[in-house]
């Protein structure tokens, strides 16, 4: 049994569908982490320290960037099948078909950028606070403790130049969202044509909730840091 | 009507084609596509040149043979039809139009306009049918089966294997066509004695074959001529995926 999930098309999309669903439950997750900061600064830094250099934490990250890799793994290799399965040579003319997304055409690129603004992300908030902590440190290449949430997000939402790295990113995760929630049921078989106008709704309020919530918080914390809205 | 047509020609599978222009005068807006085509062959015959080719058969929406891919659509600027059944009234006088071959790895052009669909023949050969010995006619009412059962499995019936579906996946993916064929049999109860073994069997010789994975874009029901659904992918996703888990 276990080999079809490398050989088979149906196989290969089972694991794109299954990284993917824990993705997007993993999305959730740090969205709730992160409203805390909106209502108090404090629970947002028990929340950094709890997520610091502790095995529970440690599991956590590992099991998650094992599912970042499995998505963009099998993203890579059904991008690339797929492309030769097209052939190399090309219609001179082509339009958008009736009733298809945008998103759904574009779910590599918008990968690709979406990877762009994770290794970004990254760096801030891994790089200068867990890792840290891994390797014994006690201040970040901005000064600020490991487990300081709060600095580092006044540190980096102070600046308007990331805010809008973060609301592109956000964006391009939006559009992917879109597409991949309703897909991941499509591709296990849970759909049918009355549940597909329920699953494509569903999967653009979950994409919006999500997006919004992250973008909230973005701006608040830009608003904040520059003293125009207070704590 | 009078048009100017850009027609993809190539001499053979090997050879590189390209693009040639040609014109044709006085079409009746009340002909068909094929027939605008046959006009313009007529013309080149009479000009000693060689006449393009192109798949065509029954001429009335059935048999899946003519193909086309017209101004930047599978079928042309209409839906549920094939090519056959295209006129010229959706074009206006003086238009250029562009037509291409399927454009599909596992497609290759023959010549012209004319692309090897085999590999959808051989899909079917992997488990498109059912085993029985065959006597003399059932009786029709000996197996019951529920009006919406029978509904949905004539409408995956529906497909004639035309290769539209994966002419417009952009990733080259027969999926369409192979859960039609999947799921007119697992509807029935005739089908679902072998319907494991057909899943498998008919991904397994999918895949083989070269064409792409499906990413649920939806623009082969978008352009299919019988408008199989996308529902048939989600139910051939269930019929193999829980035939691998019994494995």
């Amino acid at each position: 049994m276990g080999n079809f999930l490398t050989s088979s098309s149906i196989g290969r999309k089972l694991v794109m569908s299954v990284s993917g669903a824990f993705l997007v439950l993993f999305l959730i997750f740090h969205l709730a982490m992160n409203l805390t900061l909106l209502f108090s600064e404090e629970s947002y830094n028990l929340v950094t320290s709890f997520l610091g250099a502790n095995w529970y934490a440690l599991i956590g990250t590992l099991i998650l960037a094992l599912g970042v890799v499995v998505h963009v793994v099998y993203a890579l290799i059904l991008t690339l099948q797929n492309r030769r399965a097209r052939g190399s040579q090309r219609y001179a003319v082509t339009v958008k078909e009736e009733g298809v997304s945008w998103a759904s055409k574009n779910m590599f690129v918008l990968g690709l950028i979406i990877c762009l603004g994770l290794a970004i992300h990254l760096w801030n908030f891994w790089w200068n606070m867990q890792f840290v902590e891994i390797i014994g440190g006690h201040e970040n290449s901005f000064g600020h403790h490991p487990q300081d949430g709060v600095s580092m997000v006044r540190e980096i939402f102070g600046s308007w130049v990331y805010l809008v790295i973060y609301l592109v990113w956000f964006g391009a995760i939006w559009f992917h969202l879109t597409h991949g929630v309703w897909s991941m049921f499509q591709t296990v078989g849970w759909a049918n044509k009355t549940w597909y106008p329920r699953l494509k709704i569903t999967s653009n309020i979950v994409a919006t909730l999500i997006v919004l919530g992250f973008a909230a918080i973005a701006v608040v914390s830009f608003l904040r840091a520059n003293g125009i809205c207070g704590a | 009507m009078n048009l100017t047509l850009k027609i993809w020609r190539q001499k053979n599978a090997k050879a590189s084609g390209a693009f040639e222009t040609y014109t044709v005068k006085d079409v009746s807006p009340d002909s068909s596509f094929l027939e605008m085509l046959d006009i313009l062959n007529n013309n080149l015959i009479h000009e000693g040149k060689e006449p393009i080719v192109f798949d065509h058969d029954c001429r009335e929406g059935i048999c899946g043979m003519c193909s086309l891919h017209i101004n930047g659509r599978a079928h042309g600027p209409d839906s549920e039809i094939t090519t056959c059944q295209l006129h010229m009234r959706k074009f206006k006088d003086g238009d250029t139009i562009t037509i291409e071959p399927w454009r599909s790895a596992a497609f290759p052009v023959i010549k012209d306009l004319a692309v090897d669909r085999n590999a959808y023949d051989k899909i079917l050969q992997a488990g498109g049918f059912i085993s029985v010995n065959t006597g003399g006619v059932p009786d029709g009412n000996a197996i019951p089966i529920p009006k919406p059962d029978a509904d949905e499995s004539m409408d995956a019936a529906a497909c004639i294997g035309c290769g539209a579906c994966a002419a417009t996946c952009k990733n080259g993916s027969a999926m369409l066509f192979v859960a039609a064929r999947v799921s007119s049999l697992a509807k029935l109860p005739q089908g679902r004695v072998e319907g494991s073994l057909r899943a498998k069997a008919m991904v397994a010789k999918m895949d083989e074959l070269g064409f792409g994975n499906c990413t649920n874009i939806g623009a082969c029901e978008a352009e299919c001529p019988k408008l199989i659904s996308l529902a048939h992918i989600a139910r051939l996703n269930r019929e193999f995926l829980s035939a691998k888990f019994q494995d």
